[in-house]
């Protein structure tokens, strides 16, 4: 069938902030279907609140909102845009979410929108427990055993029917949220009790509890004539019980016997056909009974998912792209297959390699997480490595983890690693829950001698899966001569684990490769296992004999990427390098991509001219570099991660283009840069770097308090924290870190109620462009990735902005940044101090490049291989328009997590709110962060003395609105002093109710509570918590609470405008 | 860690892949061909069309799930010889009942391992499929060379005759038999016979070189050309016995079969450069325009050029559009390139026997 021509328009719905289990990967399957729909000439409409994503830039759409993805703003887009069609299959939960709710409340019906991709019924079905058991169980396909239950004494009456473990999940939450497992009565009473009370129709389902069961997904696609085709299939290595997002996979399924195999594929497609999911792509999940083959089937996605980006990485097939094109009428066979170019999309992938997907987890920002995964997702990222045997797979992908792991192997020894000394005693006990370092747990295990039998009882990891690490272990102890390195680097051992095992150092093992010409070949993902010649494949390492590509011929430069998604490293650099291929190709250089991360865009195989799937590590890269010789490397765009190996590269002798990776140690170097803003006299705050206790104790005597405090080299605040005396500061010295000459502490001056801005400029080595000075509405203290922030500055006088514009200026062109340059600056008292200069690509750039219409990554890297400014006619144009960035945290998925925002970055994405006033930009991006914004109700006021001038007014202004005003004891007495009517309210700890009391019974609406110091941090902490718990907006700065009242006055009116119509 | 002894895989042109040795030492030949499957080698192996062909599998972990006694299409392995990257460290099903370096010595089979898979594919495919030696006793390649010049090639070779049985031999249903069946035996796999009988068919299995006469003397209500190796152009007394039952009976046939039909029809066969070899192949049904993913093994297909104006292209392979099926209504036959009968492979198929079922069903109301 070809294209539809009765629709014309289409409504894309992204997926909104990056959260835990909603990642980067539906900006890849979004930008697809866009580029898809694109090319097939519709018109196509974009909402997204999301404005680090690729997707989001305005020359994707024809017009490209970001708004906050409610029904309410989706409606007015529909209102105005009269779209066609919606596809709410590539913006994950949250775009069918909305999908689900517009159809429900008629708003489709309303405007004659129709739903393509997936139908209501097909989404309702597939979403809910009970009503996909029921239409599986209908087509005879066997599901899991399980009762609904609706309080604590039905479950506890269960127990004879059914044995522990069992999974308990409330009823109609969505995202599996809520759900876990019971080991015991006990857990098993409070996990109904917990699950009756997260379900909104007070119901849970205990569910058998497949312990040990082999898990598998498919991916399905569908089109219109029916005809359905299987990409992938792939197995998690943890058996069933955790998350797949949190499990370690791999493709293709290495345990099924055909008939088995063919057993599921045959379960998929009835599935997909029952389901009724039309045209695209679905995710279906099995599990498998090791003991005796009993299949079951758990569950199905009717979307692309983030195992579909997964999949269409780890086979070539482009699902999304296809998946849309399919939903505008297209069949299999209408379709090519992009990657040979020479056959067509209806075929099913065949691969000639192992993929392995392991998970990225943060925990230690999150110390109250325990660690142990479960059903419910808490990974932040993943990585993605390929290899023509598991074992090189496996190895890779734990190279490409950014945790310093060399392989299968802990960290260098002489690491200091609490995570490697907890594995010296290992307990097998403690194997049997997953745990994000299990992988190496397991091997640890093997060499303490267990069996692996034992392990297998305790893990339910396959055997297959364990001999092979078995044998990873086997071959560390016994191929130990410089003699085996050819057979040690066919099994994946990296020379850093190499040169431990045969006890060389690095360079006699970098040395003996060398002369013996012991060098990978890179062989191509091609969708076919080679039965074709593939046109556009991309490129993966092995030790085997034959090259199938040769190095890419012209000018060309390598990109190296962000690698796995982390806190503090996100989808912000995946779009600079994304951004990077552009600029390289517009200055006329080809461009080489190298990243692990499959969610990215970075890695789509259309987008660098080519792409090494493979780890960023220096051994990696080099190898890769040897083979291709680029005219140089960038470094600049991916965050931290490359500039790890930024040195190393340079003493090897590879040209950086940009920025010089002198400047960027100059700019991390205390004591150098230091030197350097003294020349150019650039104000900073005092500091000291203490390498030894003595040292703090000195500087302790002579600083003001409080002070910053942190370990040296530390991504994204790491460990960082306030301290308000000597007394604090000791203890943070003995409790979290040791000061070593290595290793040292530093300590910063601390600029209390200062205002903080972040400046992003491009340049040349010579001239130097402002591209926006962004202004934070939290208070001093919080990490810049945490805070909101104003674009442009809206509180700044003319004389500071001169000075940060001029202090910009000279550093930029102190450090020869030849490039993006992101400094970081605290005022206070017109004072302005550089808190930090970061000369690359920084977390802010997209909204930037969002905001003013101008692809700063894109021309840094024009920039970079030698394009001046001028070329670019810049221009600092005072747009009408605000936005503003909002930072979206995780607190709902660790509960017990302190909300305090400050300077270790929690955050894991962010949402942008664009208008031509403040207040409405900050409603937007509250909204978009999911807040309620109220219009009435009780508001809550506590402010320290310094802002009690400006609460008056807000006072005021709320009480005009229609607000009740609550205030603690000396807010309320001074309000009240001032004609202002209010009620006072106790403190937590001064009596009952208090306001947390009053925040639980639904008695405040709105929260205004700037911080009054150390003191009322444990206030501040329990108001913040409940506030998140009943997602209360609350506000910590005036300034913030100025912006958020405006918003209140004006959010009765909904008004979108896309990006293009801001800058006609 | 077992250690494995050398072993050399030699190609016609001179080409050649050091690795290690796989189930049984010693030496063997064949014409070397590559399948793309994930999954049902031990099910390949048993295929008696891959007679004569030495199977390299391009996924590089084979052996994971071991053997057991019940995924086979024959009782013996047929394939000469078997090329892979990484042989299982052990089986890991609940079904397994032997690994596949058990399987493979007890069925005598000559393999290597450790080489370059892939490397080997992209040669073949650009190539073209060639003869080759597996050897773990001769690593001299000018006797190699020597050894390979002897080594027939598969174009003009009759290998029906040698893999089908001697004699005729009749399977029954479990239920009351409704269809008779005769199937001329050139190479049949187990799973065919299995499904006709599943639809209470009685299949009596006649011999490749069995006569028109003595097939219809049996009064079957269809007959059925099976799979098998070789050359179908080399298959001269099946075609002459094909060409004579044409018309008399409901004919189906399935790989080999489908190409000595069109033989039959007067159309001819060619060789192809290196094959269909796989489970995931797209065959497009034209007359419904509905897709199936096939499992394919075939070396040789048919010329739609030289197919005679009573007879329909029903099917064809999306890949490169060659012939996938062919339909004579005239003259009660039809046959399919690819294996409908699957193992390995998808079942999307299935279909294709039904129309066999529905001829015999007519014909019988006829009557």
């Amino acid at each position: 069938m070809p294209k539809r021509n009765d629709i014309k328009k289409i409504l894309v719905i992204g997926a909104g902030p990056i959260i835990i289990g909603q990642a980067c990967e539906f900006d890849y399957s979004g930008t697809q279907a866009i580029k898809a729909l694109k090319e097939e000439g519709y018109k196509v409409v974009l909402i997204n609140s999301n404005p680090a994503t690729i997707m989001t830039d305005p020359q994707f759409s024809d017009k490209t909102y970001i708004e906050p993805i409610t029904k309410e703003y989706v409606e007015a887009i529909i209102k105005k845009e009269k779209p066609h069609a919606i596809l709410p299959t590539v913006g994950g939960q949250t775009a069918l979410n909305i999908a689900m709710e517009l159809y429900d409340d008629g708003i489709l019906k309303k405007y004659n929108v129709e739903l393509i991709g997936a139908n209501k019924q097909a989404i309702e079905t597939a979403e809910s427990r009970e009503k996909f058991k029921e239409a599986m169980t209908d087509i005879g396909l066997d599901v899991p055993y399980g009762y609904i239950v609706q309080s604590v004494e039905d479950g506890i009456n269960l127990l004879d029917n059914i044995s522990l473990p069992a999974i308990i999940r409330p009823s109609f939450t969505l995202g599996g949220s809520g759900g876990s497992v019971a080991f015991n009565e006990e857990e098993f009473k409070i996990a109904i009790n917990q699950g009756i009370k997260e379900s909104p129709v007070n119901q849970v389902l205990v569910e058998e509890y497949l312990f040990g069961w082999k898990e598998y997904e498919l991916e399905v696609i569908r089109d219109l004539n029916d005809n359905v085709i299987i990409i992938c299939s792939i197995e998690n290595i943890d058996p069933m019980g955790i998350h797949t997002g949190d499990s370690v996979t791999v493709a293709p399924a290495m345990t099924l016997t055909d008939k088995e195999f063919q057993k599921m594929r045959n379960w998929a497609i009835k599935c997909i056909r029952k389901i009724g999911v039309d045209t695209g792509g679905s995710n279906v999940q099995f599990a498998v009974n090791p003991e005796n083959g009993r299949m079951v089937i758990i569950e199905m996605n009717p979307r692309v998912s983030r195992s579909s980006a997964l999949a269409s990485k780890a086979t070539g097939f482009p699902i999304a792209k296809i998946a849309a094109k399919l939903a505008v009428g297209y069949s299999l066979d209408e379709l090519n297959n992009d990657i040979t170019n020479r056959t067509l999309a209806a075929f099913e992938p065949a691969i000639d390699y192992i993929v392995t997907k392991i998970p990225r987890f943060d925990f230690e920002k999150f110390p109250s997480a325990s660690g142990k995964l479960g059903v419910q997702m808490q990974s932040v990222g993943e990585v993605m490595s390929i290899g023509r045997t598991f074992r090189e797979s496996f190895q890779k992908a734990f190279r490409s983890l950014e945790l310093n792991l060399p392989g299968l192997s802990p960290k260098d020894p002489t690491d200091n690693d609490s995570e490697i000394k907890r594995f010296r005693s290992l307990d097998i006990k403690s194997l049997n829950r997953g745990s994000s370092f299990r992988m190496l747990k397991v091997k640890e295990a093997l060499i303490q001698g267990f069996s692996i039998d034992e392990i297998y009882h305790n893990t339910g990891i396959d055997p297959w899966f364990l001999h092979e690490i078995a044998e990873i272990v086997n071959i560390e102890q016994s191929y130990t001569s410089i003699k085996d390195l050819k057979f040690l680097k066919k099994n994946g051992f990296s020379d850093k684990q190499i040169a431990h095992i045969t006890k060389k150092s690095l360079s006699d093992i970098q040395n003996t490769r060398e002369k013996k010409k012991i060098k990978p070949v890179y062989k191509v993902v091609d969708t076919c296992a080679g039965e074709f010649v593939a046109e556009t494949p991309y490129c993966y390492s092995t030790y085997e004999e034959t090259h199938d590509i040769q190095p890419l011929k012209g000018k060309k430069v390598m990109i190296l990427g962000g690698g796995p998604n982390r806190i503090g490293q996100g989808i912000e650099f995946d779009y600079c390098c994304v951004q990077a291929v552009y600029g390289l190709r517009e200055a006329g250089y080809k461009s080489i991509m190298v990243n692990c991360n499959p969610e990215t865009v970075s890695t789509d195989f259309d987008l660098a001219d080519r792409l090494y799937f493979e780890p960023i590590t220096f051994e990696d890269v080099m190898n890769i570099i040897d083979f291709e010789k680029p005219d140089g490397v960038l470094v600049q765009f991916g965050g931290q991660t490359p500039l790890k190996i930024a040195n190393q590269l340079k003493e090897a002798g590879i040209k950086i283009f940009g920025t010089s990776s002198d400047s960027i140690n100059l700019a991390e170097d205390r004591e150098a840069f230091t030197k350097l803003v003294n020349k150019i006299e650039v104000t900073i705050p005092n500091y000291c770097i203490a390498k030894n206790y003595d040292e703090i104790v000195a500087y302790s005597e002579k600083a003001t308090f409080p002070v910053l405090v942190r370990p040296s080299y530390v991504l994204g605040g790491r460990a960082m924290q306030i301290v308000y005396s000597k007394k604090e500061l000791v203890d943070y010295v003995f409790r979290s870190a040791e000061a070593t000459s290595d290793h040292p502490i530093l300590i910063d001056q601390f600029i209390e109620n200062a205002f903080e801005f972040d400046v992003d400029a491009l340049c040349d080595g010579k001239d130097v462009f402002i591209a926006g000075i962004m202004q934070h509405i939290e208070e001093a203290g919080i990490h810049s990735g945490d805070s909101s922030c104003v674009l442009p500055a809206h509180k700044i006088s003319n004389k500071v902005k001169k000075e940060i514009i001029d202090v910009t200026t000279k550093l930029a062109k102190a450090l020869n940044v030849v490039g993006l340059i992101n400094l970081q600056f605290a005022v206070k008292d017109e004072i302005v101090y550089v808190l930090e200069v970061n000369p690359r690509s920084s977390r802010t750039v997209p909204f930037v490049s969002k905001y003013s219409n101008i692809p700063l990554a894109n021309i840094a890297a024009q920039l970079s291989v030698g394009k001046k400014l001028k070329d670019f006619e810049l221009k600092n144009i005072k747009h009408k328009h605000i936005a503003v960035k909002k930072a979206v945290l995780p607190f709902k998925k660790f509960k017990d997590e302190k909300v305090f925002l400050g300077p270790e970055m929690k955050s894991t994405g962010e949402v942008m709110g664009i208008n031509d006033s403040v207040g409405v930009a900050f409603l937007k991006a509250m909204q978009s962060d999911g807040y309620t914004v109220p219009n009435k109700g009780t508001a809550f006021i506590s402010v320290n003395k310094a802002d009690r001038r400006e609460a008056l007014a807000a006072a005021r202004d709320l009480i005009q609105i229609g607000f009740d005003i609550i205030a603690t004891e000396g807010t309320a007495k001074y309000l009240l002093k001032n004609n202002v009517p209010c009620e006072q309210i106790f403190k937590v700890g001064e009596g009952r109710p208090n306001v947390v009391d009053e925040i639980l019974n639904d008695n405040i609406q709105f929260v205004i509570n700037t911080p009054l110091g150390s003191k009322s941090r444990y206030d501040e902490e329990a108001i913040g918590k409940t506030s998140v718990m009943k997602n209360i907006l609350t506000i910590t700065t005036m300034s913030g609470a100025r912006a958020a009242i405006e918003a209140i006055s004006l959010s009765e009116k909904i008004k979108v405008k896309a990006l293009q119509e801001y800058f006609k | 860690m077992q250690k494995h002894k050398k072993a050399i895989l030699y190609l016609e042109d001179g080409l050649f892949f050091e690795g290690k040795s796989l189930g049984s030492a010693g030496e063997t030949s064949g014409e070397v061909c590559f399948n793309t499957g994930m999954t049902g080698y031990q099910e390949i192996l048993t295929d008696p069309s891959y007679a004569k062909q030495m199977v390299a599998m391009c996924s590089p972990h084979i052996g994971n799930y071991g053997a057991n006694n019940s995924d086979v299409e024959s009782s013996k392995v047929y394939a000469t010889g078997f090329i892979i990257k990484s042989e299982s460290l052990i089986s890991s099903n609940w079904r397994s009942t032997a690994t596949l370096s058990e399987f493979l010595k007890k069925n005598g089979v000559v393999g290597i391992q450790d080489i370059d898979t892939r490397a080997l594919t992209l040669h073949i495919r650009d190539n073209g499929a060639m003869n080759g030696i597996i050897s773990t006793k001769d690593f001299k390649l000018t006797s190699l060379k020597e050894k390979i010049k002897k080594i027939p090639s598969m174009e003009g070779l009759d290998l029906a005759k040698e893999v089908s049985i001697n004699r005729k031999k009749i399977l029954f249903p479990k239920n009351k038999t409704k269809y008779r069946i005769a199937a001329i035996d050139y190479g049949m796999k187990s799973n065919i016979y299995n499904i006709m009988l599943e639809h209470d068919a009685e299949v009596c299995l006649f011999p490749a070189t069995a006569t028109a006469k003595t097939i219809l003397n049996y009064n079957p209500d269809g007959i059925f050309l099976s799979n098998g190796p070789g050359d179908p152009a080399a298959i001269d007394y099946g075609i002459k016995t094909v060409k004579k039952l044409l018309g008399k009976k409901p004919i189906f046939g399935i790989c080999l079969g489908h190409q000595i039909l069109a033989l039959a029809l007067d159309a001819k066969t060619f060789k192809m450069k290196f094959g269909h070899r796989g489970i995931n192949q797209p065959v497009k049904n034209l007359k419904n325009d509905k897709i199936e993913i096939t499992s394919q093994n075939h070396g040789f297909a048919v010329d739609p050029e030289s197919l005679p104006s009573n007879t329909i292209i029903t099917h064809i392979h999306l890949n490169d559009t060659t012939v996938a099926g062919i339909e004579c209504k005239s003259l009660q036959a039809y046959s399919v390139q690819y294996h409908p009968e699957s193992s390995p492979g998808p079942h999307d198929s299935r279909y294709i026997f039904k129309q066999f079922f529905q001829m015999m069903d007519k014909n019988a109301k006829k009557k």
